[in-house]
């Protein structure tokens, strides 16, 4: 990971905005709600749902059950919608899902460098730096860079295949299994699955903490 | 035309210094989730689509953009939309309450207990056309290096490189006519495209492969 305190050159502040936003925002809001076009329960319903109840513990669940069943694993890689719907992940941001698998050979990289496209119903919403403009910009100019920020270094001979997100198909990265896990089951293996690797800016350690380049 | 919102290979923008992931949180402002749950609800009152959504958002000042976090190009282009679409006035937006003599809304509001069905079922666009698709699997294509004005999915980085129809992905609405609330549809492909026919040279690092989806209309064939 990279320090925080560099010049991350933004004349705003992403922990505290200011609190003008907060006054902007709670104008529109009163306002739409006395006019009848929003309610506050359904506000506060989608709130909940992409705070607690969507999120990449789904993609993690996905990947598990692709490295333990072979069979679901082929059916994932050819059809991932089904495939994931078969596990309960459907909806917006999710309608035309593709799974690309990396190998020995192949790492791959997702990205949306027009927006933020992002596969919601399997890793819930995007972080800030997959939403970032140092992010968007390099990650189609220097993938090897952007890795290297999130302390990932793959070999040279691994061909690197970046995804930017230009239309409504939506990519979820197949890591790697780690060495070590042969006897392990779904729900452990779904553990040491992390965001970031199905996003592909890191890859799975194996257990005991080190990684696998 | 390329504006900020299109930053494939923009320099000079600083690193990107991650959260780690295991402490960022999903919002990082009581605002933003208000910002982010208004977005979606007003969107399902059915006045606009996604790419009319996302062209509010682009359609501003580069500076403004840029500068903004994400949250606020997103007040910026709800904002929009509710005015464009005649759904508030310009005056109650800035005073914040509904002008004295202003008819009910005849629209439906989202409710709580439709959130959970609603989000399940999405909006697949796919949309069948009456045409076959005009390239196949491992056709040479290049994209069209015309910059059309309004909202398109071509990054101004692809434009005019030569790269390779790896998969047909069926037709989906055509974004750059859905912008404008025309749904029409138009065949989808994903295309590679070497590092090398992107950016010239070779690439820091090594060299890679840029996947991108690309509708009908954005290519050329090349012989």
């Amino acid at each position: 990971m990279s320090d925080h305190d560099d010049d991350h050159s933004h004349d705003h502040d992403h922990t505290h905005p200011p609190s003008e936003m907060e006054l902007k925002v709670k104008a529109l809001e009163s306002l739409l709600v006395e006019k009848g076009l929003v309610t506050t329960a359904a506000l506060d319903a989608l709130i909940e749902t992409y705070e607690h109840e969507v999120g990449p513990r789904n993609g993690a669940r996905v990947v598990a059950k692709a490295w333990s069943d072979a069979g679901f694993k082929q059916w994932l890689l050819s059809d991932a919608t089904a495939a994931i719907a078969s596990l309960g992940f459907t909806g917006r941001q999710g309608e035309h899902m593709k799974v690309v698998e990396n190998t020995a050979g192949i790492h791959n990289l997702v990205v949306c460098t027009l927006c933020s496209c992002y596969p919601w119903p399997v890793l819930g919403l995007p972080p800030v730096w997959y939403k970032s403009a140092p992010y968007r910009a390099r990650a189609v100019s220097d993938p090897r860079g952007v890795l290297a920020e999130f302390g990932t270094a793959l070999d040279k001979d691994v061909e690197i295949q970046v995804w930017d997100s230009t239309a409504e198909m939506r990519y979820l990265v197949l890591p790697e299994r780690p060495p070590g896990t042969e006897s392990w089951s779904e729900d452990e293996l779904a553990e040491l699955v992390t965001r970031n690797s199905m996003i592909g800016v890191e890859t799975v350690a194996a257990p005991g903490g080190e990684d696998i380049v | 035309m390329r504006a900020a919102h299109d930053l494939g290979g923009l320099q000079g923008l600083g690193p990107i210094a991650p959260e780690p992931e295991q402490s960022e949180p999903v919002f990082h402002a009581e605002w933003e989730k208000r910002m982010f749950a208004l977005t979606l609800a007003c969107g399902f009152l059915g006045q606009w689509n996604l790419d009319e959504s996302r062209h509010a958002r682009e359609r501003q000042r580069s500076e403004d953009y840029l500068k903004n976090s994400y949250y606020e190009n997103w007040w910026v282009g709800l904002r929009r939309l509710l005015i464009e679409k005649g759904l508030v006035s310009e005056g109650e937006l800035n005073s914040a309450r509904p002008e004295p003599h202003a008819k009910p809304s005849a629209l439906s509001p989202l409710m709580a207990e439709r959130v959970a069905a609603i989000l399940a079922k999405g909006g697949p666009v796919t949309m069948p056309v009456d045409r076959l698709p005009g390239f196949a699997v491992g056709d040479r294509v290049r994209v069209k290096s015309n910059a059309p004005a309004g909202h398109t999915r071509i990054p101004g980085y692809i434009r005019g490189r030569i790269g390779k129809v790896v998969e047909h992905h069926g037709s989906h609405v055509f974004p750059d006519t859905s912008a404008k609330g025309q749904r029409t549809g138009e065949h989808l492909f994903s295309v590679a495209f070497s590092s090398e026919a992107v950016w010239g040279g070779s690439a820091p690092g090594g060299n890679f492969v840029l996947r991108l989806d690309m509708w009908e209309p954005y290519l050329d064939r090349v012989s």
